[in-house]
């Protein structure tokens, strides 16, 4: 069953429509509801690999639903310490539980300041609503 | 900017929170609740999809047969009233200018219903080779085309069952219709063909009776599974019917633009043959990558019912055998795939 639409308050927000949820010096990220709902059910999550470095506004992964490709890109710099390999078995959790069971991974900041400009989640609604 | 043209279903699939997309100059239902339980329907229970988008042409008078022998790849004379044939549309050069079905009305009158991309092609391509003695016409604004696709489809239609490719007149819900014995799933299932005033009543009925609406993301995922062809992706007019696997559609032995061609393709056996192929490696292919042994990838998605990437390519001829395996370049990443016999996926008896 799909989730409804919600973006939490407690998440920090990248305009390409990642998520952050930045706990000190590491940050879990993942996919927004409106990136899952614009795609549709997920069938394939190719990951990065644990240690690798990701760029803030690049793309570290990719998600596929059976019409489309796109590109996952970090909302934050750092390195990648832990992968949910459980998406990459059953991707479609994902837009089950986009916030919570469909993390994609985990990273340490390497540039904490970046936090500082992502959106939260008002503004990311707003963003949204121009879509 | 282009207008997008709409079929008489339009506001039917706004109501049902459709997503829409423009295809082929026409705005269409992509998905309604997703590809994936659409597509499952149509394989275990049945569904509707709007192909009004659909092109039909009628060839009519005493010399309409002689017109299309000439023009078609098939043999129209092992087909009599009542009957349809899948054949193609070839160029000089063998390549397919569309592939398409046509239905015998009457012995002098024909209807034929191509691609939406290439409708207007094909009524101009017919028309310049018109002969005193046969009429083309487009009557694509006419009608509206219903496709009722899936193993329930005809005994919930009410309908009795008939050979594959024959059609008759009848009637669903209280309208009448055009009731085609063909499809683009690999399923038992027809296609309705109706008065484009009566489309909405023919829809709400089959709503009705419980087929499930399903968009031309799971047409395109069914039709895939069962390796038919899509024009533009995996058939083209530089692509030849030999080479494409359709040499069983084209009468060799009989008269039609591009034969020689064809028998010269055929008798030299072609460098190229589109192979279907399943992922080995966890990936999906998609139309445009490159194959490593040569070739490229015409059409690729996720298998709905085996959960694996599939597609077909054009891939050196020396490849193209079942059990070839095949190396797909996924932005960058090599992926193995295996070449498997036509169809991928086929239907339990």
């Amino acid at each position: 069953m799909a989730a409804a639409e919600t973006y939490p308050d407690e998440l920090r927000y990248h305009e390409e429509h990642d998520w952050a949820r930045v706990e000190g010096d590491e940050a879990t990220l993942g996919i927004t509801w409106f990136a899952q709902d614009a795609l549709g059910e997920l069938v394939h999550y190719e990951p990065p690999e644990t240690g690798q470095q990701v760029t803030r506004g690049s793309a570290y992964g990719e998600v596929e639903s059976v019409k489309a490709v796109s590109d996952v890109i970090a909302p934050l710099s750092g390195e990648v310490i832990e992968v949910n390999s459980k998406i990459v078995d059953e991707p479609e959790i994902v837009n089950d539980d986009p916030y919570g069971e469909g993390w994609l991974v985990r990273i340490r900041l390497t540039v904490p300041d970046e936090v500082d400009s992502l959106l939260d989640a008002e503004a990311y609604k707003r963003h949204v609503a121009e879509q | 900017m282009q207008t997008l043209q709409r079929t008489p279903l339009h506001g039917r699939h706004v109501e049902l929170g459709a997503r829409l997309v423009p295809f082929a100059g026409w705005e269409m239902p992509v998905q309604y609740e997703g590809v994936i339980p659409e597509h499952r329907a149509v394989r275990t229970e049945w569904g509707v999809f709007d192909v009004s988008h659909m092109g039909e042409l009628e060839v009519e008078g005493p010399r309409a047969r002689e017109l299309l022998q000439g023009l078609l790849s098939n043999d129209l004379d092992r087909i009599g009233v009542g009957q349809a044939q899948y054949t193609l549309l070839t160029n000089e050069r063998g390549g397919i200018v569309d592939d398409l079905i046509v239905y015998v009305l009457e012995p002098g009158r024909f209807l034929l219903v191509v691609n939406a991309s290439n409708a207007r092609t094909d009524y101009q391509w017919l028309r310049e080779r018109e002969i005193r003695g046969s009429d083309v016409r487009d009557v694509s604004d006419d009608y509206a085309l219903l496709a009722v696709q899936g193993p329930r489809s005809i005994e919930r239609l009410g309908l009795a069952d008939a050979s594959a490719f024959t059609f008759a007149e009848g009637e669903v819900g209280g309208v009448h219709c055009m009731v085609n014995r063909t499809g683009y799933t690999g399923e038992r299932g027809v296609e309705l063909l109706v008065e484009a005033e009566d489309a909405v009543d023919l829809w709400d009925a089959v709503l009705e009776l419980g087929a499930t609406p399903c968009g031309l993301g799971a047409r395109d995922t069914l039709r895939l599974e069962v390796c038919y062809p899509l024009h533009g992706n995996d058939i083209s007019p530089e692509t030849d019917a030999i080479s494409a696997g359709l040499g069983w559609v084209c009468a060799l032995d009989k008269e039609f633009t591009g034969v020689e061609e064809l028998r010269r393709v055929k008798e030299a056996g072609p460098e190229q043959r589109l192979a279907a192929f399943v992922m080995v490696d966890r990936a999906i292919p998609r139309a445009g990558m490159d194959i490593a042994e040569g070739g490229r990838v015409t059409s690729g998605s996720l298998s709905p019912m085996l959960d694996v990437g599939i597609g077909m390519g054009y891939v050196a001829a020396g490849a193209a055998a079942p059990g070839s395996e095949i190396t797909v370049d996924v932005r960058g990443r090599p992926r193995r795939a295996r070449v498997v016999k036509k169809p991928i996926y086929e239907r339990e008896a």
